[in-house]
C-alpha cells in the first residue's frame, strides 16, 4: 500500500503472478501459493457436495480436492457443447491447511511480475463476489489482472457454499 | 558398476562413517567394549564384503584393521597411537572407495606401510605380552579378596563369552580369542603389563584399570541382561504414522500394479509382483502391530474407577475383565478410551442395584460388570454386561413419546431392542429423564457418536431383572479396510465390507426390486428388505431411472437396521486406505472417505452409517429436516406397522391397522338382526350395523361369527370376516391396489400376499350418513391436500372424502400454489411438511406471502415426527395445527375444529 502511494516508484519490490483466465478475464495467483500446474483428469464427482467442487482427483498418489473457479466466482460452466467434449481445462495446485486443492480453471497463462506502480483497489462497483475474493487489481497493457486471494478463495464453507 | 558393488560402496560409506565416530568415542572410553563390538562388526563387514567382491586391496587392508581390533579386544589397551593408526587407515580404506567409485575399479598402490604398522601394533606387544605375565604391580588386585558385590574376573569372562552378541560369530575366526581368556591363573590382568610400556598417558595408574574393567565387564552383563528384558522401544508416534502412511501408500502402488498385471498377459514380471505383493502385505501387516495395543491399556484405569464407585455407592461390586490381551489400533484405542470408562462407570452407577435390591431379588449381594472383548472376524468385540435390573423400557417409551422421539403408536409396536435404544439420543440422558430408578444413558448419545465416528456399532441387550449388555463392535483399524468396489450410475463407490452381509443379484425374473410406489423393496428369503439405491442416495438418479431392472443389492447391516443397497454393478473387493476427506466435503454424511484405486482413479468410500441413518430417517426424521434428501419411499417402507390379519371370503387374507380397531368380537349368529336388507346386531345396546369384509363372505346363519369393530365417538361398525388370523408386527409395503376403493393396497405379511383394506370404504356402507361425518361442517368445504407421496394422497383422500369435505390433491409445493390460484374455493389447505425441494414449511412461507386470500387460508400441517422445532417454525408460520402422518383422526379433528372458523371467515 506504502509503494502504491509513493507514485512512480520504480525500485518498488516487485511480485510474481502466476495469471489464468476465465473465460475473458485475467486473474492472478501468487506465485508462492502455486504448487502446480496441471491437466486435471480422471476426476471424481462427489455427490451432494457443494457446487463449487468438481470432485477428487489423484495428483501423483495424493487425493486433491478440484475446485472450479468458474463456480466459485458465480460463473456459469464452460459452454461445453461446441464439439461434444469440454474444452480441455487446467488446474492449479494451492494448498490451504496442509490440504491440496486444484482450482479448476480455463487456462493458465505465463508469470507476471508486477511491481506496485500498476496496482489498484479492486473497484466497489465489482461483483460482491469478485469483491470478497479479489486483493486487488493491476493495470496491464490492455487488460487488467484482478488478483485473487487464494485464502479467501479457498476459504468458503459447506453451509457458505449452500447458502450462496 | 554392477549394482552389487554400487550397494558396497553405499554401505561401506556408511560402515566408516560410523566407524570413525566410534573410535572417537572408543578413544575416549577404552573400555567401553559396545563401542569396540560394534567397530570389530562393521570393520569385519567390510573386510567379508571385499573379499567376496573381489577387491584385495580393501581386504588386507581391513584385515589388518581388524587383527588390531582383534587384540584390542583380547584387552590390548587402546592408546592414541594406535587409534591414530586405525584412524590412518580407514583414511585410506575410503580414499580407496572413492577411486573406486570413481573408476570402478580398485586403484593400483600399495598399503604395505599401513598394513605393516597395524601388524606391528597387533603383533608387536603380543609378541612381548605373552610371556609369563608376573608385573610387579598387576597381581595386587587379582589376588586382593573380592568385595561384596564383586564378581571374579574367571566369572566375568565367562559370562562375557556366553552373553549372546550380535558379533558373537566374528569371536570365532581370531585365533586370539580362544587362547586368550582361558589359560593363566591371573589371565585378566595380562593386558595391562602390555600397555604399561607405551600407554602411560593414558593409563597412568595401571591398577585403576582393574575396577573399571570390573565394573565395565559388570556393565556388559547388565547390558547382555537388558538386551533379553529390553525388547520394546519407544518410538514416536509421529514416526510410526509416516510409516503408516507410506505403507499405506505402497499398498495403493501394489494395487495399481496388480491393477495393470491383470489387464497384461506378459508374465514375465508375474512372479516378482507376487513376492512384492507378499513383502508388502507382511509389511503392512507388521506396520499395523506397531500401532496396535492390548485393549488392557484402555481398561487400566477401571478396577480404580469400579473401586471407587463401589464405595460411594456403596454397592458391591466386581469387575470380571476377560481378554485384556486383544491388540487394537491405537487410533481407535483412544476412541473408545473414555466411553468404555464411561459404559462401565454408567454399569456401576445405574445398571447395578444396590446391595439391598439385589439380596432382596434373590441375586448375589455382590454385583458383577463383565468386560470381554475378542477377535471377531475383522472387527473387535467388547462386551460390557452388569446382572443387574436391566433397562425399564416401560419408563424409555413414556419418555420417548414425551420427547416427540416416537408417537405412542410407534413406541407401542417397537420392540425392546429398539425401545432400548433410545437411551442412545441426545438428551435422552440423565436419571431424571428415565425414572429416579433408572437413568442409565449419561451422555450415551456420545458413547454412541464416538464409537460411530471410528465406524463401530453399538447395540443393547436388556432382560428385566437380569441385566444389561452393551455390545460394541469397531474395526480393527481405520487406515485400511476391505472394501467392495461397487458401480452405482456412471461412478464406481467403495463400500466398507464389515457392514456387507451378502449380494443379492436382481434382475427382472424372480429376484426382483418391486416398487410401491416408487419406493424399491426386494423379497428376502420371504421378507421384505427395504431398498436404497445409490444413485438415488446420491441425487444421482436421473428422472424416469427407475426401470431399470437388473443390479446387485447389497444387504448391509447397521445395528440392528438392515437394509438393501440397490447398485448397479459389483466389481470386486479391495484393500483400500482410508483417506480422509477433504474439510470441505466432511459434512456429507454418506461418505466416510475416499481411497485410490489400483488404476488410479479416486472413488469416494460409502459410509454405512450415513446411509442407515438416511434410511432411519425417513421415519424418525424431525420437522427441521424438511429438506432432507431421504426419498419419502424410504419413510414408508421403514416403519413398522401393527396389521390385524384376519381372512375373507375364499380363504384370502387381508389385514387392516391395528390402531384403527376398536375391538374384536365374536357374536353368536342367532343374534344377528335383519332390517331392512341390513345385518345389525345389538352391541352394547345400540344397533351396530354388520358390513362383510368382501362380498364373497356371508353372514353365517348359525355358530359364531367373527367380527371386527371400529367405532367413531358413538358409532361403531362390525366387519364380518371368516376368521381372525393373527396380530403381526411388519414394515408395512403396500403396493397399491388399481381401482379397488375397498383395498388400499396389498403386502407380504408374514410371506403371505395380504391385502390391506380401506376402512373408508366401508363406513358410509354402514351408515349412509357416515361419509358425511358428525361434525361436518356447515357448507361442504374444499381442502386442498398437499403430499409429495402417493401413497399418502391416496391413504388420506379417502378419509377426507369420507368426513365429508371435497379434496383437491397436489403433488408438490409449486403445484399447491398453482392450485390455491386457481381455485378460489379451497378453504383449508392441509400439506405434508416434508417434502423434497421445496418443503411444507415453504409453502406456507409462500402462501402467506401472496394476497390475502391466500395468505389468510387456514393450514393444517402433517408431519412424521412432531419436533419442538417444527412446532416453533409452525407457529410462525401460522400453521393452525400439526398432525402426525398415521393420525387420521387427529387430522378430521383438526379440520373440524377449523372448518366453522374458516367459514365465518370466509364469509
Amino acid at each position: 500500500m506504502q509503494a502504491a502511494n509513493a507514485n512512480g516508484t520504480e525500485t518498488g519490490a516487485t511480485d510474481d503472478f502466476v495469471t489464468v483466465y476465465v473465460g475473458e478475464t485475467l486473474f492472478g495467483l501468487a506465485i508462492e501459493r502455486v504448487h502446480d500446474v496441471f491437466v486435471p483428469s480422471g476426476v471424481t464427482p462427489v455427490p451432494l457436495a457443494p457446487a463449487e467442487i468438481v470432485g477428487l482427483l489423484n495428483l501423483r498418489g495424493r487425493v486433491v480436492t478440484a475446485m472450479s473457479l468458474r463456480r466459485r466466482l458465480g460463473l456459469p460452466d464452460a459452454e461445453p457443447e461446441a464439439d461434444g467434449k469440454a474444452s480441455p481445462k487446467m488446474a492449479i495446485g494451492l494448498e490451504q491447511g496442509g490440504e491440496t486443492f486444484a482450482l479448476v480453471v480455463d487456462g493458465v497463462g505465463e508469470v507476471l511480475k508486477l511491481g506496485a506502480d500498476s496496482r489498484e483497489a479492486v473497484p466497489i462497483n465489482l461483483d460482491p463476489r469478485f469483491r470478497n475474493l479479489a486483493i486487488c487489481v493491476h493495470r496491464l497493457d490492455g487488460r487488467l489482472l484482478v488478483i485473487l486471494d487464494v485464502d479467501a478463495l479457498l476459504g468458503f464453507t459447506a453451509a457458505g457454499a449452500k447458502a450462496a | 558398476m554392477d549394482d552389487l558393488l554400487r550397494e558396497f560402496l553405499t554401505e561401506s560409506g556408511e560402515h566408516l562413517d560410523t566407524v570413525d565416530a566410534e573410535l572417537v568415542r572408543f578413544e575416549q572410553d577404552p573400555n567401553n567394549e559396545t563401542i569396540l563390538r560394534n567397530i570389530f562388526r562393521l570393520v569385519h563387514t567390510i573386510k567379508g564384503t571385499c573379499g567376496f567382491l573381489g577387491l584385495p586391496r580393501l581386504e588386507a587392508l581391513a584385515h589388518a584393521a581388524e587383527t588390531l581390533m582383534g587384540r584390542f579386544r583380547d584387552g590390548l589397551p587402546a592408546t592414541s597411537a594406535s587409534v591414530t593408526l586405525i584412524l590412518l587407515t580407514l583414511d585410506r580404506l575410503k580414499e580407496i572407495l572413492a577411486d573406486l567409485e570413481a573408476t570402478g575399479t580398485e586403484p593400483a598402490g600399495s598399503d604395505d606401510d599401513l598394513i605393516s604398522a597395524l601388524e606391528r601394533m597387533a603383533t608387536g606387544p603380543a609378541a612381548v605380552a605373552p610371556p609369563p605375565p608376573p608385573e610387579p604391580v598387576l597381581p595386587e588386585p587379582v589376588s586382593r579378596e573380592l568385595k561384596p558385590g564383586e564378581v571374579s574376573l574367571d566369572d566375568l569372562e565367562a559370562a562375557f563369552l556366553s552373553a549372546p552378541g550380535p558379533d558373537e560369530a566374528d569371536f570365532a575366526p581370531p585365533p586370539v580369542m580362544a587362547a586368550a581368556p582361558a589359560p593363566a591363573a591371573a589371565p585378566a590382568v595380562r593386558p595391562v603389563p602390555k600397555a604399561a610400556p607405551q600407554i602411560e598417558a593414558v593409563q597412568a595408574e595401571p591398577a585403576e584399570a582393574e575396577p573399571a574393567r570390573v565394573e565395565k565387564a559388570e556393565g556388559a552383563e547388565g547390558e547382555t541382561a537388558a538386551a533379553s528384558k529390553n525388547q520394546t522401544i519407544r518410538v514416536s508416534v509421529d514416526t510410526l504414522e509416516h510409516l503408516m502412511t507410506m505403507v499405506s501408500e505402497l499398498v495403493l502402488t501394489r494395487n495399481q500394479l496388480l491393477e495393470i498385471a491383470r489387464r497384461h498377459e506378459d508374465s514375465s514380471y508375474k512372479v516378482p509382483l507376487q513376492r512384492l505383493s507378499h513383502v508388502t502385505a507382511e509389511l503392512q501387516d507388521g506396520v499395523m502391530k506397531t500401532r496396535m495395543q492390548p485393549i488392557g491399556n484402555a481398561w487400566q484405569k477401571l478396577p480404580r474407577v469400579v473401586r471407587d464407585l463401589s464405595g460411594e455407592l456403596g454397592k458391591q461390586i466386581e469387575l470380571v475383565m476377560v481378554g485384556a490381551e486383544t491388540e487394537l489400533d491405537r487410533q481407535v484405542l483412544e476412541v473408545i478410551k473414555d466411553p468404555l470408562t464411561h459404559m462401565v462407570r454408567n454399569s456401576a452407577d445405574h445398571g447395578l442395584e444396590s446391595t439391598a435390591e439385589r439380596v432382596a431379588a434373590g441375586k448375589p449381594a455382590r454385583g458383577t460388570i463383565r468386560l470381554a472383548a475378542y477377535h471377531e472376524g475383522g472387527t473387535i468385540t467388547i462386551e460390557i454386561a452388569d446382572d443387574g435390573k436391566g433397562l425399564n423400557l416401560a419408563a424409555i417409551r413414556k419418555k420417548a413419546v414425551e420427547r416427540g422421539l416416537a408417537s405412542q403408536a410407534d413406541v407401542d409396536r417397537m420392540t425392546d431392542a429398539q425401545v432400548a435404544k433410545f437411551i442412545f439420543d441426545a438428551g435422552f440422558s440423565t436419571a431424571a429423564a428415565v425414572t429416579s430408578v433408572s437413568g442409565r444413558g449419561v451422555g450415551m448419545d456420545v458413547v454412541k457418536t464416538n464409537i460411530e465416528t471410528i465406524g463401530g456399532l453399538i447395540d443393547i441387550a436388556t432382560t428385566a431383572g437380569r441385566g444389561t449388555t452393551f455390545t460394541i463392535k469397531i474395526p480393527l483399524t481405520l487406515a485400511i479396510v476391505a472394501a467392495l468396489i461397487v458401480r452405482a450410475g456412471e461412478h464406481r463407490f467403495a463400500l466398507p465390507q464389515v457392514a456387507v452381509l451378502e449380494l443379492v443379484r436382481v434382475d427382472a425374473g424372480a429376484q426382483r426390486v418391486e416398487r410401491i410406489n416408487g419406493a424399491p423393496v426386494l423379497r428376502l428369503r420371504e421378507r421384505l428388505l427395504p431398498i436404497v439405491s445409490l444413485t438415488g442416495l446420491l441425487g444421482q438418479a436421473a428422472a424416469g431411472a427407475e426401470t431399470e431392472q437388473a443390479g446387485f443389492v447389497v444387504v448391509a447391516q447397521v445395528g440392528r437396521e438392515r437394509f438393501g443397497i440397490l447398485v448397479d454393478e459389483v466389481f470386486h473387493t479391495e484393500e483400500i486406505v482410508v483417506k480422509p476427506m477433504s474439510v470441505k466435503l466432511r459434512h456429507i454424511p454418506m461418505f466416510a472417505g475416499n481411497t485410490i484405486l489400483g488404476d488410479g482413479a479416486v472413488v469416494l468410500i460409502v459410509d454405512p452409517n450415513g446411509v442407515a441413518r438416511q434410511v432411519a430417517q425417513g421415519s424418525q426424521g424431525t420437522g427441521g429436516h424438511a429438506d432432507s434428501d431421504a426419498d419419502e419411499s424410504i419413510e414408508v417402507t421403514d416403519s413398522k406397522t401393527t396389521l390385524l390379519v384376519f381372512k375373507g371370503g375364499h380363504d384370502s387374507f387381508k389385514a387392516v391397522p391395528l390402531s384403527l380397531v376398536t375391538r374384536l368380537e365374536e357374536i353368536e349368529c342367532a343374534k344377528v338382526e335383519w332390517l331392512g336388507g341390513r345385518a345389525l346386531i345389538q352391541y352394547r345396546g345400540r344397533l351396530m350395523p354388520l358390513v362383510p369384509a368382501d362380498p364373497a363372505i356371508t353372514i353365517k346363519s348359525e355358530g359364531t361369527q367373527a367380527l371386527v369393530v371400529f367405532s367413531d365417538g358413538e358409532r361403531a361398525m362390525g366387519l364380518v370376516v371368516n376368521e381372525i388370523v393373527d396380530i403381526v408386527e411388519e414394515r408395512l409395503d403396500i403396493e397399491i391396489a388399481a381401482d379397488r376403493s375397498d383395498l388400499i393396497g396389498s403386502a407380504v405379511l408374514r410371506g403371505r400376499a395380504t391385502d390391506i383394506i380401506n376402512i373408508a370404504h366401508f363406513l358410509p356402507l354402514a351408515y349412509d350418513d357416515w361419509a358425511r361425518g358428525l361434525k361436518r361442517p356447515e357448507q361442504l368445504s374444499t381442502v386442498l391436500l398437499v403430499d409429495d407421496s402417493d401413497f399418502f394422497r391416496d391413504m388420506l383422500s379417502p378419509v377426507l372424502k369420507a368426513a365429508g369435505y371435497q379434496v383437491i390433491t397436489a403433488a408438490s409445493a409449486d403445484a399447491a400454489l398453482g392450485i390455491l390460484h386457481a381455485e378460489p374455493q379451497i378453504a383449508v389447505v392441509v400439506t405434508d411438511l416434508e417434502m423434497p425441494g421445496r418443503s411444507g414449511f415453504d409453502l406456507v412461507a409462500a402462501m402467506r406471502r401472496a394476497d390475502s386470500r391466500i395468505a389468510g387460508l387456514p393450514v393444517i400441517g402433517l408431519t412424521g415426527a412432531i419436533g419442538a422445532d417444527a412446532v416453533e417454525r409452525a407457529r410462525a408460520l401460522a400453521i393452525s395445527d400439526l398432525v402426525a402422518k398415521f393420525d387420521r383422526a387427529g387430522l378430521i379433528a383438526a379440520l373440524a375444529e377449523i372448518g366453522p372458523a374458516a367459514v365465518s371467515k370466509a364469509a
